[in-house]
Parts: C-alpha cells; sequence; structure tokens
C-alpha cells in the first residue's frame, strides 16, 4: 500500500485517497471547433508509461482536495506531489 | 498412553513438569510443554505423519519448522477444525486433537497407493493432457481429482474465534529474531528508535535454540537471554513471538500475524485468537534466516528421512532423538555438526556419506573420533522400506557426479539426515522487488540490491558463520536507526563467536543412481509429489521459463510454496537445459510467506461491521410495521410492506393502486441531496447539466441530466432555486457520493475561478413523499401554513413552511405521475413527520409504499432510473430526452453528442415493448431478436432494462433499449427464453397518463 504525501494534510495511507488518471490533460478550450478528432484524444488517450507518470490523486478520505503526484510506475516511488494549478516541479531523473 | 521411547532423559528446552496428552489419528499420546507436534511426534517413536498429494506415498517429518511440506494435519474438530497446519510448528498443549490428511481408509492403509503403482501414466502434465476431452465432463473428473487429490477439509461451521487488528508505525522493524536479528533490534532499539522486533517461533534466538554454539565464550542461549532482557528493558520496543511477517509490500508496509492464542488448550474470552498488524515501518531489517535444502537422492521421501539440520533441532532443542541408528547424507559442513550435536544428545549416528571426495578438517576428524563412519565422494542410491526407512544402498559417484560405480554398500539405519546446503529466505527481500543476487559456492540466491528502505542481516544475506550473521545485525541495526533518525550512543561491537574453518559445498542438484526410468522417484518438491523425472520431462516438451515448469510440474506449488524444493527444482532444470542456472531466475515471491487465515485478514470487519449500514429516521417504523428491506448501496430501504399472508406480488399491486387512487407514502429519505451555494451556482450548474438554469426562478423546481465528456448519462434528478445563489440538488440514492465528487472534481481541476462551495445534506434532511390524488389533503390535515391550491403552489416548485409543527420544504415534484409533494424536515423529526402523515392520511386510505411500487409507477410512466435504463454506454438522445439537450449553451458531454458515433441511428434507443400475453413479465436483462431461429447465433438487437406488472393497466410492462427502437413502433419482435418464446409489440415508453395531467393538476 502506497504512502501519499497529501500536499494539505501529509503522508496517508493509500486506502485514504482515490486515483484520477494522468494529469495535465487540458480540457480543450472552444469545444465546438474541435476536430472529432482531437476530442476523442482528449476523451480516451492517456499515457501509459513504464517509468515516472504525472497522475491526479484526491484525498478522498480527508480533506477531499484533488492534486498532482509524479510516481514511477515501476518502483512506486512517489517522486513529488504539487497543487494543483501549479506547474511540475523539476524533478532529477 | 505409551510412554515417549525417544524422549532423551535430559535436556531441551521442555518443561517436564508439564506434561499434556494429546491425541493423534486417534490415538493418546503423551509430551511436554514446549513440545511441537512433530516434537512430541517423535519422541513417541512416531515418523508416519501424511500420505503424499499425488501418489499417496508413506511421508514423515522432514523440518523443524515453517518450511515443513509433509507434516500437515488437522487440527481440532467442529468450527474450530483447521486444516494444513505444520505439525513442526503447531504447539502441543493439554487435549490437542490431530488427524492426518489425504489418505483413507487409514493413513498406514491407504488405498490412494494405488496412484504410486500407476506413476508411470500419471506425470507431470497428466490433468492436462488426459482430462481435456469432452470438455464437458471435466466437471465430473474434476470431483473425482479433487477427492483423491487433496489437503485438510475446510470445517463447515462458522468460524467462532474472534481476530484483531492493529494498525502500527514504527522507526525500525526488525524480522526474525536469530542472532543476527536480535542483534539489530539492539543497536537499534539502544539509539532510541520505536524497535518493534517479530519472530516467528514461540521464543527469541533463531537457530541458536536448535545447536550447541557459543558467543562469547558462553552458551549462546545465555546471550539471547541477556539481549532479551535488554530489549525487554527498552521502553520503544515492542517483542512479538509467533508473530510471522508474511508480506512486505509497497513503501515499508508489512503485514505480520501474531497468534495469539493458537497454542492454548482454552482461549481466554479477551484475546482474539489471531492478530493482524498492520505496520509502518521507516526502515526495516530483514534477518529471515535460512532453509536447509534436502539432497534429492532416489526415494528420499520415506519417513525417517529428515533435515539434519531438523533432527538435530529435535535432539537438542526437544529432547527427542529422531532415531536409533542414524545415517547422515550431506554436500556440506553443517551436517558434521549436527551429526556431532546428534551423538552428544544420544542418537547414535553409524555412518556419514558425504558427496564431497576426501573430507578433512576439524569437523571430519571429530565426527570420526566418535567412531562414524566417514564415506567420502559417494552418494546414496536407493533406500528402502515403506512406513519407514530401513536401510540405505550407497555408491562411488563419478568423478562429474553424473553417476555411480562400484560396490553397493548396504547400511541399516532408522533415520537418514540429509543435508543439500542452506537456501537463504530471502522471500520478503523478493516480494518488496530488491533483486538477487546467485552465490555459486553455496548454490543459492542472496539478496543484491534493495528496492525499499530495507536493511539485511545474517544468513539470508548470505553471513555463513555466527560471527558475521552478529556483525551484519550490528551493522544493519545501527544503519537503519541512523537512516531514521537516531544516532547509537555507545558504538555496539559484535560479540566473538568461533567457529571450525568452513569447507564449501559441493553441488550436486540431482544425485544420480544406478536405477533409472519413470518409476524412479527422485523427489524435489514433497508436497506436490514433483521428481526430477517430472521437471526433465517438461524440459523435453519445450518448457523453458521456470515460471512455466512450475505451473506444468505444479512444483513450487501448494502450502509450502517450495521453500525447499524451489532451488533444487531450478537446479535440476538447470542441468536438463545446460542453462547457467541463474540465467532462468527464480519464479515470482509473492505473499504470503505462509498460509494466513481468513479469520485473521478479516478481523472484526463481519456481519454488521463489514460493511456500514445506513437507516434512515423513519427505520423503527417501517421495522415495526413489516417492511421487508431492499438493500441500496449501503442504506435499507424498505422493498415492500406485506399485510398478513399477502405475497410480494399482491403486496406491490396494493400499494401502486392505493397511491394511483388514493394516496402513498414513500420514504425518500436516502435521496442523494447536496446543497451549492456561491455567485457562480448558477454557471456551475450549466456546465453539469444538459439544459439550461440560468432562467429558472427562485422556489422552481428543474429536472436535470447530467452526462460525463463522452455524452454518456451518469445521473439525473430534480435541483431546486432556493435563492438566487443557492440551490439544492437531489441525486439518485446510489450516486450521492459519486455525484458531489464530480462536482467537486470539476470546480477544483477545471474551473477554480468559480465562486461556488458544495456538500452534502443527504442526511440532514428526512423526506417523506405524499404521491396521489388525495396528497394534498392529506397534506392539509396534517396541518400546515403553506396555500396548497395549485395556483399558489404548483407542479415544479418548492414552498418554505410548517408542516405538522415542523419546519419543512415541500417540493412538489413526481416521480409516480401523481399529485406529488416531497416534504423535507430536519432529519431529527423524521420519525414524527412519517407519523404525522400517516395519521392524517388515514381517513384518506394512506398506504406505505417501497421501493418496488416506486419502481411500478415510474415504469408505467416511462421514467429512468439510471444504472437500470442506462449502463454508462447511453447518451439522452438514447433516451428519447432530446428537449433536456440545450442547443445554445456548452455543458460537459455537448461536444461528444456531436461525435459519428453518438449521431447514429441504429443505436439502441429507449421504447416501451407490451407481450402478446399480457400476464407474461420478461425477465430483466433479458436479449431482443427480430425472429427467433432454430439455432444460435441470432443478432441480438437489444435488451430488456425495466420489466413490471403493472396493476394500474392490468397487464405487463416493460422498458428496452433496441437498435434503431423509435422507428419499430408498432413492430413484433422477439424475446428468447429458456423452453419458449415471448412475442413483443414495440410502443411508447411510456405507458400512462401521457399529457401528465395527473401530476400537475
Amino acid at each position: 500500500m502506497l504512502r501519499i504525501p497529501c500536499p494539505y494534510c501529509g503522508p496517508r495511507d493509500e486506502t485514504e485517497f482515490a486515483y484520477g488518471g494522468e494529469a495535465h490533460i487540458a480540457r480543450p478550450q472552444n469545444p465546438a471547433t474541435t476536430t472529432d478528432a482531437d476530442w476523442a484524444d482528449f476523451l480516451f488517450m492517456r499515457k501509459n508509461p513504464k517509468g515516472r507518470h504525472r497522475e491526479r490523486w484526491m484525498h478522498a478520505r480527508g480533506c477531499r482536495q484533488w492534486f498532482n503526484v509524479e510516481r514511477d510506475t515501476v518502483t512506486h516511488q512517489i517522486v513529488t506531489v504539487y497543487r494543483m494549478g501549479e506547474p511540475p516541479p523539476e524533478t532529477p531523473r | 498412553m505409551s510412554t515417549q521411547p525417544f524422549r532423551l532423559p535430559r535436556g531441551g528446552r521442555i518443561d517436564r513438569a508439564r506434561p499434556h496428552r494429546f491425541i493423534f489419528n486417534g490415538r493418546a499420546y503423551s509430551g511436554y510443554a514446549g513440545d511441537t507436534l512433530a516434537a512430541a511426534l517423535l519422541a513417541n517413536g512416531i515418523h508416519l505423519v501424511g500420505r503424499s498429494f499425488k501418489y499417496h506415498r508413506p511421508r514423515g517429518i522432514v523440518t523443524a519448522g515453517v518450511e515443513e511440506p509433509n507434516a500437515l494435519v488437522q487440527l481440532g474438530v467442529g468450527a474450530r477444525s483447521e486444516p494444513n497446519l505444520r505439525a513442526t510448528q503447531c504447539e502441543l498443549y493439554d487435549g490437542l486433537i490431530a488427524t492426518s490428511q489425504n489418505c483413507w481408509p487409514s493413513l498406514r492403509f491407504d488405498l490412494g497407493a494405488i496412484n504410486d503403482r500407476l506413476a508411470r501414466f500419471l506425470p507431470a502434465g497428466f490433468y492436462y493432457k488426459t482430462f481435456m476431452w469432452p470438455p464437458s465432463a471435466w466437471m465430473q473428473y474434476e470431483h473425482a481429482i479433487r477427492r483423491m487429490a487433496g489437503l485438510g477439509t475446510a470445517p463447515e461451521e462458522r468460524d467462532s474465534d474472534r481476530y484483531d487488528k492493529r494498525l502500527v508505525h514504527c522507526d525500525v522493524l526488525v524480522v526474525g529474531a536469530g542472532p543476527a536479528g536480535l542483534a539489530a533490534a539492539l543497536a537499534a532499539g539502544r539509539t532510541g528508535a520505536r524497535v518493534i522486533l517479530a519472530d516467528e517461533q514461540v521464543e527469541f534466538g533463531g537457530s541458536l535454540l536448535s545447536g550447541s554454539a557459543e558467543i562469547d565464550g558462553r552458551p549462546a542461549l545465555d546471550w539471547v537471554a541477556r539481549a532479551t532482557a535488554e530489549l525487554d528493558w527498552m521502553a520503544e520496543a515492542k517483542l512479538l513471538r509467533r508473530a510471522t511477517v508474511f508480506g512486505y509490500y509497497d513503501h515499508n508496509y508489512l503485514a505480520i500475524v501474531e497468534r495469539v492464542a493458537d497454542h492454548l488448550a482454552n482461549p481466554g474470552e479477551r484475546e482474539p485468537r489471531q492478530r493482524l498488524w498492520k505496520v509502518r515501518a521507516r526502515q526495516v531489517v530483514l534477518a529471515t534466516g535460512a532453509i536447509e535444502r534436502p539432497l534429492i537422492f532416489r526415494d528420499n521421501d520415506r519417513p525417517g528421512i529428515m533435515l539434519a539440520g531438523a533432527a538435530r533441532a529435535y535432539a537438542h532443542r526437544y529432547a527427542a532423538v529422531p532415531g536409533r541408528r542414524t545415517v547422515v547424507f550431506t554436500n556440506n559442513d553443517s551436517a558434521y555438526a549436527a551429526a556431532l550435536d546428534l551423538i552428544e544428545a544420544g542418537g547414535p549416528v553409524t555412518t556419514l556419506i558425504d558427496i564431497r571426495a576426501e573430507p578433512q578438517g576439524e569437523l571430519a576428524d571429530a565426527v570420526r573420533a566418535h567412531g562414524v563412519e566417514v564415506i567420502g565422494g559417494s552418494a546414496i542410491v536407493a533406500t528402502s522400506g515403506r512406513h519407514r526407512v530401513k536401510g540405505v544402498e550407497v555408491m562411488r559417484l563419478t568423478p562429474d557426479g553424473t553417476g555411480v560405480a562400484g560396490p553397493v554398500k548396504y547400511r541399516d539405519c532408522d533415520v537418514v539426515c540429509m543435508s543439500g546446503g542452506w537456501t537463504p529466505a530471502v522471500h520478503l527481500f523478493s516480494q518488496s522487488r530488491g533483486t538477487l543476487a546467485y552465490d555459486s559456492t553455496h548454490g543459492c540466491f542472496v539478496p543484491s540490491r534493495a528496492a525499499q528502505a530495507t536493511h539485511v542481516a545474517g544468513i539470508c544475506n548470505g553471513a555463513w558463520t555466527l560471527a558475521e550473521c552478529l556483525r551484519q545485525g550490528f551493522t544493519a541495526g545501527t544503519a537503519a536507526a541512523r537512516a531514521a533518525g537516531f544516532v547509537e550512543v555507545a558504538a555496539a561491537a559484535a560479540p566473538p563467536a568461533p567457529e571450525p574453518t568452513a569447507t564449501p559445498p559441493r553441488i550436486l542438484w540431482a544425485v544420480p543412481s544406478d536405477r533409472a526410468g519413470t518409476t524412479s522417484k527422485h523427489f524435489v518438491d514433497f508436497q506436490n509429489d514433483v521428481t526430477v523425472a517430472d521437471i526433465q520431462l517438461a524440459a523435453r516438451e519445450g518448457y523453458r521459463s521456470v515460471e512455466h515448469v512450475k505451473r506444468y510440474t505444479t512444483s513450487g506449488m501448494g502450502t509450502d510454496q517450495g521453500k525447499l524444493g524451489n532451488i533444487p527444482a531450478l537446479g535440476v532444470l538447470s542441468d536438463v537445459l545446460a542453462a547457467d542456472l541463474p540465467s532462468l531466475g527464480t519464479t515470482t515471491f509473492r505473499p504470503p510467506y505462509t498460509p494466513v487465515s481468513f479469520g485473521a485478514l478479516t478481523g472484526r470487519d463481519i456481519d454488521a461491521l463489514a460493511d456500514p449500514i445506513r437507516v434512515t429516521p423513519m427505520h423503527d417504523w417501517h421495522v415495526a410495521n413489516g417492511a421487508i428491506f431492499e438493500d441500496v448501496g449501503q442504506w435499507k430501504r424498505p422493498h415492500f410492506y406485506p399485510r398478513a399472508g399477502e405475497t410480494m406480488r399482491a403486496a406491490v399491486d396494493r400499494e401502486v393502486t392505493a397511491a394511483r387512487t388514493a394516496v402513498g407514502i414513500l420514504d425518500a429519505s436516502t435521496l442523494g441531496k447536496i446543497d451549492i451555494q456561491g455567485p457562480d451556482a448558477v454557471t456551475l450548474l450549466n456546465r453539469i447539466y444538459t439544459n439550461g438554469w440560468t432562467t429558472l426562478e427562485a422556489a422552481r423546481c428543474r429536472y436535470g441530466l447530467m452526462l460525463k465528456d463522452d455524452g454518456m448519462v451518469i445521473d439525473d434528478g430534480v435541483t431546486t432555486r432556493l435563492a438566487p445563489d443557492h440551490f439544492h440538488m437531489t441525486t439518485t440514492t446510489g450516486n450521492a457520493a459519486r455525484v458531489l465528487g464530480w462536482l467537486e472534481e470539476w470546480v477544483q481541476t477545471e474551473w477554480p475561478d468559480l465562486r461556488v462551495y458544495m456538500a452534502s445534506v443527504t442526511e440532514q434532511w428526512a423526506v417523506a413523499t405524499l404521491s396521489g390524488p388525495r396528497a394534498r389533503d392529506v397534506l392539509a390535515a396534517a396541518g400546515t401554513d403553506l396555500d396548497l391550491a395549485p395556483t399558489a403552489f404548483p407542479s415544479q416548485s418548492m414552498r418554505q413552511g410548517a408542516v405538522a409543527g415542523m419546519p419543512a420544504r415541500v417540493f412538489r415534484v413526481s416521480f409516480t405521475g401523481e399529485l406529488s409533494y416531497e416534504v423535507n424536515v430536519p432529519a431529527r423529526c423524521g420519525g414524527a413527520l412519517w407519523e404525522a402523515l400517516i395519521a392524517a392520511g388515514a381517513p384518506f386510505g394512506i398506504t406505505p409504499y417501497g421501493t418496488e411500487a416506486m419502481h411500478v409507477l415510474r415504469a408505467e410512466k416511462g421514467f429512468i432510473i439510471v444504472g437500470q435504463e442506462t449502463d454508462g454506454t447511453v447518451t439522452p438522445l438514447d433516451l428519447g430526452l432530446d428537449r433536456l439537450v440545450s442547443k445554445t449553451k456548452d455543458f460537459i458531454g455537448k461536444r461528444a453528442l456531436l461525435r459519428p458515433d453518438t449521431q447514429r441511428s441504429d443505436r439502441k434507443q429507449l421504447v416501451g415493448l407490451l407481450t402478446e400475453d399480457p400476464n407474461e413479465v420478461l425477465p430483466e436483462g433479458a436479449q431482443i431478436v427480430v425472429e427467433r431461429r432454430p439455432e444460435p447465433p441470432m443478432p441480438m438487437i437489444g435488451h430488456v432494462t425495466s420489466s413490471y406488472f403493472s396493476p394500474t393497466l392490468g397487464r405487463s410492462i416493460a422498458l428496452a433499449l433496441i437498435v434503431g427502437g423509435r422507428a419499430r413502433h408498432g413492430e413484433t419482435l422477439c424475446v428468447p427464453l429458456l423452453g419458449k418464446t415471448v412475442k413483443v409489440e414495440v410502443a411508447e415508453s411510456c405507458f400512462y397518463d401521457r399529457d401528465g395531467a395527473r401530476a400537475n393538476g
């Protein structure tokens, strides 16, 4: 079970969190003028990297805040966490 | 009662003042406190304890610990009975009852042993090859196979014991309390770190309990006692005995099962039977020891053939000698030490056979000095004795070790002690995803690179001497504490522990024999009856991956997960494939290290505590009035209220009819309710719902549909504007939490600029829904200051006032198609409101109705239920709700509704179905075809989503999703069911009062 450092509450067990998939998927500003292909890309296409992955988590059984996590999908190491709207911090590879 | 003829007159760590009686296979025996069941059986001269899994061969006690493959017993009777327990770990208590497994009619005479004679017809993969055809017969085969091949029997009664769980944090968790673990715990504990030391045995000491080692010039157990006493004094150290660390998960999360009361004849009322410890450790020190390997020689499975280290443990720790004439067979030094211990304890050793040529050195000299015949460069090529080994045949090995030659020597014996070297217990290290390296000298894998905050010490880290174990222990403990932020106060030096100089082992995975062939059984995996021949066969048939060989031969499966046989099996495979052993890798180590009971994993989360039960404020009334309940999520909702002698159908018909002709009352408190406030609340609703909200006036209600961005319906409900920037949203009962989460997600992640705030108020409001032509009369009779005149309180509006003296919000919205008032009062008033309305409604024939009648009423009106008419692939257009989809504003899901796929005319669309026979009620989920063909396949064009008998219409009704359904009105379709075909006509999805006059009047 992962131990996730909530940027608002501190480190908590994974069971307190909900997973929200890949982070930084920008919703197209003007859906009406977005092509079908681009819209489908936004809706359905996600990265599935072996390694570093930026993803969203929500502290569902805590402060209920969404935030971003950079996690290594191989080692489960959590490299960094940052709040919604903040740019991803530079992390050493 | 027998007299323990194999018990030594003195010594051992047993309490001779506390004799225990026990029953094994129906016979009474005696042992002592401190014995394991296996030790007590050996003291009574019993080696034969079980039958093997496949061939039903007689099997004895092989080990003295956790790795035991054979001596599995069924312990206890009735609800407390537990199968597959290792006799080598069951502590003896007075009155213990144990029975052998997998034998019938008895252990000594087992009919299943015919499999041993048929072995040539039962090679690896036999079941896969033989029982494939015809496929339909597998169920019968499986039944017979499961009866023949099996272990213990699961108890049929409910587990009567209690279990407990604890979640703890510590700075350093030390796993294993042998010399390395104790040293690590001492070093870490002295820094003031919070230390947990867990060991699976009854007492600390590990391997030191079973040998005669010395530390600092004194018996090693003196050092163990001093170390344990020091740890006991440490305020921050927690010492767990009988506690197996069975899982090492991510981020230093480990699980321990502590056997609190398994060893007690009469467990106390206050203690659980077992306790699960869930530990989050800053640092972990693994000092998990090593497991001795068997030698893989012909017929190496007879009762009486055991590991040398186990024999040593029985003699030394339990004062029980395994036999009177012992032959030792080894490839390494440790068996010499075991032989010396056995001799000293009083168990004569006659012959020692060493695979290594010319055994020399201190140990060999010492053994010879006791008159033991030492035969070097030789191997056991055969053994005899059915229920107990009687003798061995010995021949010289050829120099390359692949064959034998020369004359055969016969040696009588009643015990063979074997040692094939030692395998570090890297299970937990490997579970933590640390990598392993191969040690070719000792023929085993050792930890290489840790993946987590893990330190490894002792023989599990390749420390082959006691002095090195102690040194590594102190080093690892100090390093772990330092990494957790604790600095040592005084340097801890490992005490000296001199041992004889070691000679390296000689690795020979399969010991050759002069007789080969498929009937020759060199057992690699005792528990699953896997032989060298099986692994060779798998390789011949093309299996290369160790994972595939494991699954094909079953080597390494079962309750012991190959603790003895995995490495020898790999060795045999590398020999036959002529491949480098480390290049083959190992099979994956998975938790649990040893089997864990479901009880321990479940703890107290059973029955009412398994999942929260949510009840409404009116629940007691429902119970008192005979409601039958239905689970809706965690809620208990009245399903229907049968009167004496009434069937469900009759009750539901009565409840529906009451709501249509008089008045019904429904407990709607479970409806999800979200309070939404803020200047941008209306903006949020406009984006979340498909329809527009800007023009909604205060105190007005509107039905809304919520989509995901892929255009599919996820929820619906009525939302009411309480004030310009204040809304009351309702959601489906089961979706309340999800919808709140959905709103929060959008506001937090996509629209943080919106000034809007929301909170769940589901449990703050109790709701009683009055529905039916007399609903207004009941509300008036209950007493209210609201003007109920239709012009003053029209449909789709909300009024705040008093109802029966309680503060209320009354919503005039209808899910039944009848005149309806949803009366919301503070939750604490729910019971009083309900009783007041029931009393006021009595003259009008008020009838409580449950969720089933609610479903019938809404289905008659063609109202959808999200999750029933929708399944995540249904758009508002599919439901025929185009009028709720705004053309002018953007909303979540709008763009997806313009994709070609959501625009297709042949999507499944919601329609009504009327069966040809009005009394035929279709099963929900039934598939729909255009015409039934004699045989499948036939194209299925849809399915039934809701189906009921409608008492209002006097016939059955159904809703269905059908390909291009709206264009099929009037068509006749078929619903193929088992044994019949039902003809249905496609109809409007609304069956009753299509213009809505009843609800709006």
